[in-house]
């Protein structure tokens, strides 16, 4: 199992997919070194479009490069390509339904000392309102790398989200990333987490502190937010007392509010917990001073799972 | 001397197709009670030349060619002559525009286009996305290595969009020759002339100062329109053809107002409208 950041898993992914698949191209908004499409770029320069700091201008001309058969990677800091190009995505991208990939680096306030306003919470809000697009945010460097191959698989509009810091690898190559599919990491009883992220990290360091006092949990990582999958989350919610979800994203609009929508319409009562950021701007810090401060480090998964028990 | 006549004979005939597509531009805008005829008639002329005047190669019949030239227009809310257009030109029966902004519209005739259309390659609806799209197709043809040339028409308010800019530089920057951007400059938006909304000017600067092999022509004179279309691409530089224009063009009642930019005529307006297209 590898340890890295899920850029990295997406700038190895880009580098394979470039020796075995000449339709896919890349394009980024001046950040290629941060987001790992430089070596793609070094690799295969006449399919690399650097288009500088103009990230609208960036989507459509991916969205262009769709309808000549090319399989764009629009790649930018989440808060940039998201923000900046909201629009460009509705009207070029998804209702055109242009074969486009969205890659958005640096996503959360995992991204840490750069502070709030490159700290991107909103975008699984953004990308899971849109019609025709699909959101998948990988766990680890594996699944980033594995999530990067299916989607240039996949026909159609995708946002996959990316993160700045150093995982814990969860998974190795014999793992099979499948788009749409939520998979069980432990099984567990009385509580399930649905994790996003790098909240399955977080969510892992604290199954090691409640099997201490004999509470296992199920964890399962919801690295599709949209297609989510329903059938499992339903099985699970039936099967446990209560349902914690975990992200590292606005508590409106992200992973919590999919799973909600999942266990309302599905007339499934089980006690619910969202672990995510509480509507606010965070700070600069650290990573883990933030996660610890904001409401999202593994101590607070641990008092959350005894919430919802008590 | 018999060339010449022979291209005054084609000229005129352009002519009279704009005519005819100013004539069914405003039929539909009018069934449908609803659209922008001003813009529709500024930019006919143009956009008739590029499909009637053997500016564009392209096969009715098979609207997705690899090898197609794409025309793209930016300022979608000219759908009216967008589409009659696409019709005239056979990409599907004149009979389909009865459900232009009409729900269950067959074809998707909608209020701006879309690609399920035939004939249309991206959706428009929202102002200064068109060049970007078209210099994304241009790259395209280059990594294929085809040959196929990429034209879209933009409005001259749409220019007041920053990422208009931001495609120019792109372009300029991948020395996309393979583009050619026609600036409709009808000189009126919706609510206000364009100077007094914010001032373009000096247009023909601006864009050579962003790299573009600039031309500026007279957007109704078919043979400068049609003269300047025809010159082979620039060795390094996309190309901009800034065209005067009139909105509202062939209408006296309707020229150079912004009344006119977003309202369906009436029968009456119609009629007379009709009658001085004749």
């Amino acid at each position: 199992m590898k340890d890295g950041a899920t850029r990295d898993g997406y700038g190895a992914a880009l580098i394979e997919l470039g020796a075995s698949n000449p339709d896919v191209v890349v394009l980024d908004s001046g950040v290629s070194d941060s987001s790992r499409t430089k070596p793609f770029g070094q690799e295969f320069p006449e399919r690399f479009f650097n288009m500088g700091i103009s990230e609208g201008d960036m989507v459509c001309t991916a969205a262009g490069l769709a309808t000549t058969g090319k399989i764009p990677f629009a790649t930018s800091f989440a808060c940039f390509l998201l923000g900046r190009s909201m629009d460009q995505i509705l009207v070029s991208v998804a209702y055109s339904n242009t074969n486009v990939k969205l890659a958005g680096t640096h996503s959360g306030i995992a991204v840490g000392e750069d502070g709030p306003s490159a700290q991107m919470v909103v975008d699984l809000a953004y990308t899971r309102a849109i019609p025709n697009m699909i959101v998948v945010q990988p766990a680890d460097w594996e699944e980033a790398r594995q999530a990067t191959h299916a989607l240039a698989e996949y026909k159609g509009p995708a946002y996959l989200r990316l993160g700045r810091g150093k995982l814990k690898g969860l998974y190795d190559s014999s793992h099979k990333f499948e788009l749409g599919k939520g998979h069980v990491v432990k099984k567990g009883k009385e509580v399930v987490i649905f994790a996003t992220g790098s909240m399955l990290q977080e969510s892992m360091e604290a199954m090691k502190e409640l099997q201490k006092e004999n509470i296992t949990p199920t964890l399962v990582n919801i690295s599709t937010l949209k297609p989510i999958d329903s059938a499992l989350i339903i099985q699970l919610a039936k099967e446990h007392k209560a349902v914690i979800t975990a992200e590292d994203h606005n508590k409106f609009g992200g992973l919590g509010d999919a799973v909600g929508d999942v266990l309302l319409e599905n007339n499934i009562h089980a006690a619910f917990k969202k672990i995510a950021v509480n509507d606010q701007f965070a700070e600069t810090g650290t990573a883990a001073q933030l996660y610890e401060k904001y409401g999202l480090s593994a101590s607070h998964v641990v008092k959350a799972v005894k919430e919802v028990l008590t | 001397m018999q060339g010449a006549t022979t291209a005054t004979d084609e000229i005129s005939q352009l002519e009279e197709i704009a005519r005819e597509i100013r004539r069914t531009s405003l039929q539909i805008i009018h069934r449908a009670g609803s659209g922008h005829p001003g813009g529709s008639l500024s930019a006919t002329d143009i956009v008739t030349d590029l499909f009637f005047g053997g500016i564009m190669k392209y096969d009715p019949k098979n609207p997705k060619d690899p090898d197609r030239d794409r025309f793209l227009l930016s300022k979608g809310h000219a759908s009216g002559l967008h589409f009659t257009t696409l019709a005239k030109a056979g990409f599907f029966p004149e009979k389909e525009l009865e459900s232009y902004r009409k729900i269950n519209s067959p074809l998707f005739l909608s209020g701006h286009a879309h690609p399920k259309t035939p004939g249309v390659e991206i959706a428009s609806g929202s102002l200064g996305q068109g060049l970007s799209v078209a210099h994304g197709i241009a790259l395209g043809a280059r990594l294929d290595s085809r040959n196929y040339k990429v034209y879209v028409v933009l409005g001259d308010g749409e220019l007041q969009e920053g990422q208009i800019w931001e495609a120019a530089m792109s372009a300029a920057k991948f020395k996309s020759t393979n583009l050619t951007a026609i600036v409709d400059y009808n000189k009126v938006c919706q609510d206000n002339l364009t100077q007094d909304l914010k001032d373009l000017e000096p247009l023909e600067d601006k864009w050579r100062a962003f790299g573009w092999d600039t031309h500026r022509i007279d957007g109704h004179n078919m043979q400068e329109i049609h003269k300047t279309l025809k010159m082979p691409a620039h060795a390094e530089k996309p190309r901009v053809i800034i065209a005067d224009t009139i909105k509202g063009k062939g209408v006296s009642f309707m020229e150079g107002q912004t009344a006119w930019h977003g309202v369906a005529p009436s029968t009456e307006d119609l009629e007379k409208a009709l009658k001085e297209l004749e």
